[in-house]
């Protein structure tokens, strides 16, 4: 029972290991693609800019792929949803575009980035948010938003000057905007649903 | 909606093993309130929206302790934890966040050597660079200064560094400006003249800072019940009010600041 971290050289794991950790979710950190074999989940953070993420994502790009292909449930935070997506307003690298739709700049009428606690409107009924109801409060810092093509994989939105993407879901493809392991109790249950989706 | 947010900030005296944290008043009288991990989690399970810690021994030695602060705290709290005082280089701040911090606060560094704003923003992301801005009120509106309508008439603030202990000269307000074109996230904007005091936060200076930039600003400095963060919600466009001697000596609790909050129409997470 382990969930891989995937450690791309960006920014800071420990909130999420730390997290995982203390659901006991046996967390363990992957610094190179060939060692991402095995897990029961992986999780891909993310912090910083869009093109220095995917710069620096671009060598585990297949192994998570081979993750994803077989099953295992992957679960994307912050610029590691937006990543999943095919391109951003932030920088000219591509993304992944394992889900269809861009990543644009929040709107001028907000101040940004979103920083701060903000209540979800659930889409859809989905293991990941079992627990959680609209009066749940979550940890947003982020200055852009993904914009799904295919509006059925918007698992909940946010209200932050328009309706923001915060949970997309596909089959065990999975990724939250907002940031689970800073969340409090509520933040923890998704990282526990996670986990738990892990071991079907 | 966004919620405004409430955070208790923890001057940490790191002089004894586990930290201590104080509070004084307008940056002198220092106080005793209890140790560092234990207040923090005691606020994050009362529903506290971010940690603040500042160290305010702020001298090298005391770097390992204000680790093992973070590192003690992270495994309770998952609210994000920021820190400041004494950060001095890049590699201050990766000590910190590779403690679990998920900001740093940086003050007298940022007035010295701007350009450490930009370099903490480029490797963590803006929302991870805070900078703090200690203000003093100056009644003697010079040339090159923003003026802003006080009780006094007309002030403009002057930003101190080094604890408050120097002043530097530079306007805070036209340093916010600065600051958020640099690449800070935040402004962590504390009145010197109403820290401590339980006096109510300073309105004009939160309101002229506000009203200049794009990025969230946290007010402080002066908070002596819930009414006064009603008063800096209803009346400035802060986004976050930060207070310590109302949670630290039990009159207080985070939980029963956000009800009245709540109460009176401020949108708060409860």
């Amino acid at each position: 029972m382990t969930i891989a971290v995937v450690d791309y050289g960006v920014g800071n794991l420990f909130s999420i290991y730390n997290a995982l950790e203390h659901i006991e979710a046996g967390p363990e950190l992957v610094t190179e693609p060939e060692e991402l074999t095995g897990f029961d989940g992986v999780v891909v953070p993310g912090v910083g800019s869009f093109g220095r993420c995917m710069r620096q994502l671009s060598r585990f790009e297949a192994s998570i792929l081979e993750s994803l292909e077989g099953g295992t449930p992957i679960l994307g935070i912050c610029v590691g949803m937006q990543v999943l997506f095919d391109k951003s307003e932030e920088s000219p690298e591509e993304g992944l575009g394992w889900i269809s739709g861009d990543v644009i700049r929040l709107p001028d009428s907000v101040l940004v980035p979103q920083m701060g606690w903000n209540t979800l409107s659930i889409k859809k009924e989905v293991e990941i948010l079992e627990g959680i109801s609209d009066q749940d409060f979550f940890y947003f810092v982020h200055s852009y938003f993904c914009v799904p093509k295919d509006r059925s994989v918007l698992a909940a939105t946010t209200d932050y000057g328009t309706e923001i993407a915060a949970a997309v879901s596909r089959e065990n493809l999975f990724a939250l905007q907002f940031h689970p392991e800073k969340s409090g109790q509520k933040g923890l249950k998704i990282l526990d649903n996670f986990v738990r989706l892990t071991r079907c | 909606m966004l919620a405004r947010r409430i955070i208790p900030c923890l001057d940490c005296d790191l002089a004894v093993p586990q930290g201590r944290v104080v509070k004084g008043i307008e940056f002198k009288q220092i106080r005793y309130a209890g140790v560092p991990w234990e207040l923090a989690t005691r606020y994050y399970r009362e529903g506290a929206d971010e940690i603040v810690f500042l160290d305010i021994t702020a001298s090298s030695d005391r770097r390992e302790t204000m680790k093992s602060v973070i590192r003690d705290t992270a495994k309770n709290v998952f609210v994000p934890l920021a820190v400041g005082g004494g950060i001095k280089t890049v590699e201050d701040v990766r000590g910190i966040f590779k403690a679990g911090a998920d900001k740093v606060t940086v003050n007298t560094t940022a007035l010295k050597r701007p350009d450490i704003i930009g370099e903490i923003a480029e490797e963590y992301g803006s929302q991870a660079c805070v900078v703090a801005i200690d203000a003093k009120r100056r009644d003697d509106p010079g040339r090159d200064r923003i003026s802003v309508p006080t009780s006094k008439g007309e002030s403009w603030f002057e930003c101190s560094f080094y604890g408050g202990r120097e002043f530097s000269g530079v306007d805070a307000i036209a340093w916010a400006m600065k600051a958020e074109a640099l690449g800070a996230g935040e402004i962590l904007l504390t009145s010197m003249d109403r820290d401590g005091t339980y006096d109510g936060f300073d309105l004009p200076l939160t309101d002229a800072v506000c009203k200049r930039v794009r990025i969230p600003v946290i007010a402080s400095g002066g908070c002596g019940n819930a009414e006064h963060i009603y008063e800096v919600f209803s009346k400035t466009g802060a986004s976050a009010a930060l207070a310590a001697s109302i949670f630290h000596y039990g009159e207080w609790g985070v939980d029963e600041v956000k009800r009245y909050l709540a109460e009176r129409g401020i949108h708060v997470r409860v």
